[in-house]
């Protein structure tokens, strides 16, 4: 079997496996790392959202072939160390979680889009949250959150932007 | 669950005060909990005693509540500490929840039907104060009846929190089931010897289950793929969506006469929709021993033990099932089929076998919220009051079945069908379809007494709480002065109420009807909520943020379709739930503090208004009556 090289929240990882298994079972069955979810495996849910080289990702459509030298950040890699990323930090402060299992996919898409957008507009939320279901419809509380982390002090964000690149 | 149950799932009530008892020498506690007292409330049921709750006070300083109930985001988890910790007088940091664990935690029951808050709570309260030997008024709580986040967002929000289907146990393998084509079919044959060729591949049939365990999940699907290549069906003519109301009509258990003397009929229908919550069910099984170890995401941890039990021909105590807080049910997750699946997988395979559905499994096999047809007629007469009123629910349930407007002759009745689908619970069970149809047809009264929807139902109204939610939420809304303005072409405003498992609730909207398709949109609600003393506002706040959105998806879109029992939009791709887009841009909850009841749940009667409002509002805004779910003005 084909062997694949990538990093995975700033470690080098080696996998020998089949080239298109979804990069979601690999991150789950091969490198035990559950916090990214299965929701669908159609991409139309992104609980299993991941950063390949800072973009965001629905993993369980992303063939293990696509993250060849990748460098991939999954929800267990956004925290620098016992410090969390400004916008999981906001995900806790405002609540927007109920049974938090699109929560992961949530915080990544945010934290993705505050990189490319520090001050995004409403419009630019909806677009880059767009699709990302959440079935207790914790919607108000998400909105508040991001709201919450778009407005923190640029330098938190900007030590926590090494994470996510 | 059966399909078509109209009890209210409910397995225990404080009839009698409780009984105190102390136990020092709980060795199977005392083993995992050291030293300390252990304190165990006694609810009297039916002349039998059962435990209602049980609490250990380490002499470490950590209090551990034990409760079957379990965490599937609707809050228990953190509710339940808070009450321990509000009457011990401690912080909630030295409180510790253990939920749904057969071996460990007093079998509570299913956790359905908000009866966590009126029944679970008032339990560990009670064995609290036990040890304070006094119980606290709401007056002087400090930490219920405040806002206070999920305990275990920390480890949410980093992905530390194991779901069910995270649960990974040493050599264990990932299981696939194989599904029949549709409804009805029956597995004649299947060739097992490809599959069990593979390497380290297991493949098992036994009756109609057949399935496989592989390293992998994509080994497992793989060898999935060669079961379904060789299996030989046997199926059966079934059900399809466009034939679904005159079907359940023609299948009806029972006839019903008309109403005499009726001035109004109308027929509504509510589709077939499907919780599909974020996690799919999933289970990992372990034997050992002779004992078989279940993780699963359900909210009736007890029974899905006895039906392991049953299905393998052991003792209760031979089964451990144990409930990591999982990824959302709504009324979905009462069953334990995943439990079941990788349980014969794991015995087939001598290793610990995970199950986890795929969302198209989900869609399909996972049960239905009932579709719903109801009859409703009524006797108005020339003074605009409701005489008689007659309304017949076929197929859904009892749920909100009354009415609780004040009309002297009624007659109210469920009737249950061959249904073609499985069905089973959903939030607030058949109260979504209930008040929905009660409140449109509310509506239409109201309009052939030539009233104003809100002036019609106060004259018919004498329940004082939803009187009360009905002024909070038009007052906020401005319903009489907006009543009066012109609308904008193709916008509407409507309102509804309702109540439902001790609680109250009205919603007013906004919509605007896409001239072109008929397709609403939520402009604005206002919806006003009441259910007793508030014993977490932030999350009952969040509870009826998520029953309305949730509610919007059936209103707006949500419908199962299937041809010939077989689902053709069983995907998100197809099926689609309530989206960020949805939310209106204004979304207003009043939470009413209901000091002189009791706490009763939140995240069920919530759900009630939304659809019925939003009906009204089309009516306001194009002169036509919607009478089906999804909406549609056509």
């Amino acid at each position: 079997m084909p062997t694949f090289r990538f990093t995975v929240n700033g470690q080098a990882r080696t996998v020998d496996t089949e080239p298109d298994r979804p990069l979601l079972e690999v991150l789950r069955e091969d490198l035990q790392l559950t916090g990214t979810k299965y929701g669908c495996g159609e991409g139309q849910c992104r609980a299993c959202t991941v950063l390949l080289d800072g973009r965001p990702i629905a993993s369980c459509v992303t063939p293990i072939r696509t993250a060849q030298g990748g460098k991939i950040v999954t929800i267990e890699g956004l925290a620098s160390g016992a410090a969390l990323h400004p916008v999981q930090q906001a995900f806790i402060d405002e609540g927007a979680m109920q049974c938090g299992y699109c929560t992961a996919g949530m915080v990544l898409r945010t934290a993705a889009l505050l990189e490319q957008r520090p001050k995004p507009t409403d419009a630019e939320i909806l677009e880059a949250l767009d699709g990302s279901l959440c079935r207790c419809c914790g919607y108000p509380r998400i909105l508040a959150a991001v709201h919450r982390a778009a407005v923190q002090s640029p330098a938190a964000r900007k030590e926590a932007s090494s994470a996510t690149k | 669950m059966l399909p078509n149950d109209p009890r209210e799932p409910e397995r225990f009530e404080l009839r009698e005060g409780p009984l105190y008892t102390f136990e020092v020498d709980r060795r199977d506690f005392f083993l995992t909990l050291g030293a300390g007292l252990l304190v165990t409330v006694y609810a009297t049921e039916a002349g039998a005693q059962t435990v209602a709750a049980r609490l250990h006070l380490g002499d470490d300083g950590i209090t551990t509540v034990f409760s079957g109930k379990v965490e599937e985001g609707q809050g228990a988890r953190t509710e339940i500490a808070m009450a321990a910790a509000e009457e011990l007088g401690v912080p909630l940091s030295k409180v510790r929840v253990q939920l749904a664990d057969t071996d460990r935690t007093p079998n509570d029951g299913l956790t359905a039907g908000s009866r966590t808050t009126p029944g679970t709570i008032p339990a560990v309260r009670q064995a609290a104060a036990a040890a304070r030997k006094a119980l606290r008024q709401p007056s002087e709580w400090t930490i219920l009846g405040k806002p206070q986040w999920h305990l275990t967002a920390r480890e949410i929000a980093t992905g530390e929190h194991k779901y069910p289907s995270d649960v990974t146990r040493e050599g264990m393998l990932y299981g696939a089931v194989l599904r029949p084509p549709a409804y009805g079919a029956t597995l004649e044959s299947i060739d097992l010897d490809p599959a069990n060729k593979l390497d380290f591949v297991t493949a098992v049939r036994d009756g109609d289950f057949a399935g496989c365990a592989a390293r992998t999940s994509y080994a497992a699907r793989k060898a999935l793929e060669t079961l379904t290549a060789s299996a030989r069906w046997k199926t059966t003519p079934q059900s399809s969506t466009p034939t679904l109301f005159e079907d359940l009509r023609a299948k009806a258990k029972q006839r019903v006469e008309p109403l005499a003397g009726k001035t109004h009929a109308a027929e509504f229908r509510t589709a077939y929709v499907q919780h599909a919550p974020m996690e799919p069910r999933a289970a990992v099984a372990e034997w050992s021993a002779g004992k078989l170890t279940v993780w699963t995401g359900t909210s009736n941890p007890f029974s899905v033990r006895d039906s392991l039990a049953q299905a393998f021909h052991l003792s209760t105590s031979q089964v451990r099932v144990i409930v990591p807080d999982f990824g959302g049910g709504f009324g979905g997750k009462h069953t334990g089929e995943a439990a079941l699946e990788a349980a014969r997988l794991a015995k087939a395979a001598g290793k610990p076998v995970k199950v986890r559905w795929t969302r198209a499994e989900e869609f399909m096999w996972a049960y239905f919220r009932p579709a719903a047809l109801i009859d409703a007629s009524a006797r108005l007469n020339a003074q605009g009051i409701i005489e008689s009123w007659q309304f017949i629910n076929y197929n859904s349930g009892t749920a909100a079945l009354q009415t609780p407007y004040r009309i002297p002759t009624r007659q109210e009745q469920y009737i249950p069908c061959d249904a073609p689908l499985r069905q089973g619970s959903y939030r607030a069970l058949a109260s979504t379809a209930n008040n929905f149809a009660r409140e449109a047809f509310m509506d239409e009264l109201a309009a052939a007494a030539g009233q104003d929807p809100l002036d019609f139902r106060l004259a018919h109204l004498h329940h004082p709480r939803i009187r009360a939610v009905l002024t909070a939420a038009t007052e906020r809304f401005g319903w009489a002065r907006r009543r009066k303005e012109k609308r904008a072409p193709n916008h509407g405003i409507g309102l509804a109420c309702g109540t439902e498992k001790n609680s109250v609730v009205a919603a007013c909207v906004e919509v605007e009807v896409d001239p072109k398709t008929g397709a609403p949109r939520l402009l604005e609600i206002v919806e006003a909520f009441e259910c007793g003393v508030l014993l977490n506002p932030a999350n009952t706040r969040s509870q009826v943020e998520g029953c309305i959105l949730m509610g919007l998806g059936a209103a707006l879109r949500e419908q199962i379709e299937f041809e010939n029992g077989r689902l053709k939009n069983g995907r998100f791709s197809a099926y689609k739930v309530t989206r960020l887009r949805d939310v209106p841009p204004k979304l207003d909850v009043i939470l009413l503090d209901g000091t002189e009841e009791p706490s009763a749940g939140a995240g069920e009667t919530p759900i009630l208004a939304v659809a019925p409002a939003m009906a009204n509002a089309i009516f306001d805004a194009t002169a036509k009556r919607v009478r089906a779910l999804p909406l549609r003005a056509v």
